[in-house]
């Protein structure tokens, strides 16, 4: 719905077999991303999920074109990052992790020194009044809370309009209420039409926000899918739980009320199933067992504990 | 420039429709860069004392402590200690306000984290040390005024009132301002991390300072000495304001006994050529451990 005069692609990230190892001959090679594949839709939130170590950083900053891939095809906003120039630059957004430059500036004066390098900038007033610190705008950077430095560069982030944003982690160190509110400004600019990609450790960000998540386990994506199918159906199976006469049982079933009417049967009329439970499999479950429990995948063989962190 | 009308709710940052828009210019975004290093510069107080004020601040120490019972006499003409001791700490002032500065800010920019943000804008590396030189520029424009200001009210020190000697003054002044600002630039990938940066970048500079004859005349050094610091532009740099602010009579004991003004331009000129190349070539937006 937004892009018409740009490109008629509808993907926004295309990445095909990107590979990446740190190393040395000496000391020998790690892959931090082996085989990678990933679709970014225009106009949606992906969120990818890993534990550390998983590729996630790696894969962000080639995308971001910060950094050099050792083979695979990446396209973003239909260029590839190796040789965008600044017009591309001015197309997409990032918003960092950790950042701690420039401390002896205010919020407005960093926000509106970072707009004026984009042909197309929002107003640096209300971008900062969008992430909520409006009233910090004429305070200097030092002074500033985690929370809101984090805000700070989101807003150094959309200033530019971007139509691609990185979000890379945004929510490390929030309180809760600082978090519901920033997930309301990243929706809110999914609703604008920017494509957001997000890295997180945080599943229930992911369920709030994305469209789709992604999970990567030792540099490649090991499931793809919407916070709600992730896994594929079996991974959402209800667990009809109970005790049996001191002995804790458990069944899984499409079917958890026709499994609870034969136990109530079993009871007899007005008899109680003791410790009878149904629970359905978290993304936070589905998430655990997938980069937990499934087989590794091909392309890796290297070793997993000494991998760069990613 | 694209202020839309304040309207509330999400929309506010609605993204827009738009056909390519160009990209602000190299020199615009030069220009906003180099009004941001100097409000950081201004509120930085200790780099304001220490940086800006130190080549004034020797000039009043050592004139005070030295005044004139210790006037320096060569050819049959007598200054005074604060004349003498003027064009060193202008040479001092001018890679103190470019090379030192430079390359220390750059080396810290890399390690906190300010590169990276401005290599993920569209604002091209040109206008970022567009901005470094302005900020150098101003800096030493004003020290060097200051300095000036001083030596000649506060000392006595008698400044040339000739055309001459001012353009002589000018061209050494902006030969070397834009040497030592390059040489900063490619000096600034030395330092392997922002917190070394001072020891890395201050120390070489301090000791070129002993060896240049910016503290005390140079024929009081050895001659390898002499030649080890003469491959460096603050010996040059040093000799050329000498020609300025000293008698005509004191090229006499200089240790070639003239000004040079020619090897003064080339080896300045020099210097300018080859930083320019080799920190087109070295600069790094990232640390070396850095990916």
């Amino acid at each position: 719905m937004l892009d018409g005069m740009q490109t008629s692609d509808p993907l926004a990230v295309r990445v095909r077999g990107l590979r990446k190892r740190y190393g040395s001959a000496r000391s020998g090679y790690k892959d931090a991303v082996a085989g990678l594949d990933l679709d970014v839709s225009r106009g949606e939130i992906v969120a990818v999920l890993g534990p550390n170590g998983a590729g996630k950083t790696t894969t962000v900053e080639i995308l971001e074109g910060f950094r050099d891939r050792d083979d695979g095809e990446v396209r973003v906003l239909g260029e590839d990052p190796r040789q965008a120039g600044r017009a591309w630059r001015a197309r997409i957004g990032v918003v960092m992790q950790d950042s701690r430059d420039m401390n002896e500036l205010t919020i407005l004066e960093k926000v509106r020194s970072t707009a004026a390098s984009y042909p197309d900038s929002r107003d640096p007033m209300e971008v900062i009044a969008a992430v909520g610190l409006a009233e910090k705008a004429r305070a200097r950077t030092r002074g500033l809370s985690g929370g809101q430095r984090r805000r700070l560069d989101v807003a150094l982030g959309i200033v530019g309009r971007p139509e691609l944003l990185f979000l890379d982690e945004p929510t490390t160190g929030f309180d809760p209420q600082a978090r519901r509110s920033f997930w309301d400004l990243v929706t809110s600019l999914r609703d604008g039409g920017t494509t957001i990609l997000l890295t997180t450790h945080y599943l229930d960000e992911a369920a709030q926000l994305a469209d789709r998540v992604v999970v990567v386990r030792d540099g490649v994506v090991v499931a793809t899918g919407t916070p709600d199918t992730l896994g594929g159906p079996g991974a959402r199976t209800p667990v009809v739980a109970w005790d049996d006469g001191g002995v804790r049982r458990t069944e899984r079933t499409d079917l958890p009320t026709a499994v609870v009417g034969r136990l109530m049967a079993a009871a007899g009329p007005g008899g109680e199933v003791p410790g009878l439970s149904i629970t359905r499999p978290t993304l936070e479950d589905v998430y655990l067992s997938l980069i937990g429990e499934s087989s590794p995948t091909d392309g890796v063989g290297t070793d997993n504990s000494s991998r760069k962190a990613a | 420039m694209s202020t839309t009308a304040s309207t509330t709710g999400p929309d506010r940052l609605d993204q827009r429709q738009t056909t390519a828009r160009r990209l602000p210019g190299t020199l615009r975004q030069g220009l906003v860069r180099g009004g941001v290093e100097l409000l950081q510069f201004v509120r930085e107080r200790d780099s304001v004392i220490f940086g800006f004020a130190y080549p004034i601040l020797m000039l009043a120490i050592f004139s005070t402590v030295f005044g004139d019972d210790d006037p320096i006499v060569a050819g049959g003409m007598t200054v005074s200690f604060a004349q003498y001791f003027l064009p060193g700490m202008v040479a001092t002032g001018v890679m103190l306000s470019t090379f030192q500065t430079l390359a220390i800010s750059i080396a810290v920019e890399r390690d906190d984290g300010t590169l990276k943000r401005l290599r993920a804008t569209p604002l091209p590396a040109t206008s970022y040390f567009l901005g470094k030189v302005f900020l150098s520029l101003v800096t030493v424009l004003a020290q060097t005024a200051l300095l000036l200001a001083v030596a000649a009210l506060a000392f006595d020190v008698p400044l040339p009132d000739d055309a001459a000697h001012w353009a002589t003054f000018a061209w050494v002044f902006v030969l070397g301002t834009a040497a030592g600002a390059v040489c900063g630039v490619a000096y600034s990938s030395v330092p392997s991390s922002g917190r070394s940066a001072s020891a890395v970048v201050v120390t070489p500079l301090l000791l070129l300072q002993f060896t240049s004859g910016v503290f005390f005349p140079v024929t009081q050094l050895p001659g390898w000495m002499l030649d080890l610091s003469s491959l460096f532009p603050l010996k040059w740099i040093a000799q050329g304001m000498r020609s300025v602010f000293l008698p005509d009579a004191f090229a006499a004991v200089e240790p070639a006994e003239a000004w040079q003004h020619g090897a003064t331009a080339a080896v300045l000129a020099a210097w300018l050529v080859v930083a320019l190349v080799v920190g087109a070539r070295t600069f790094r937006w990232r640390r070396h451990d850095d990916g």
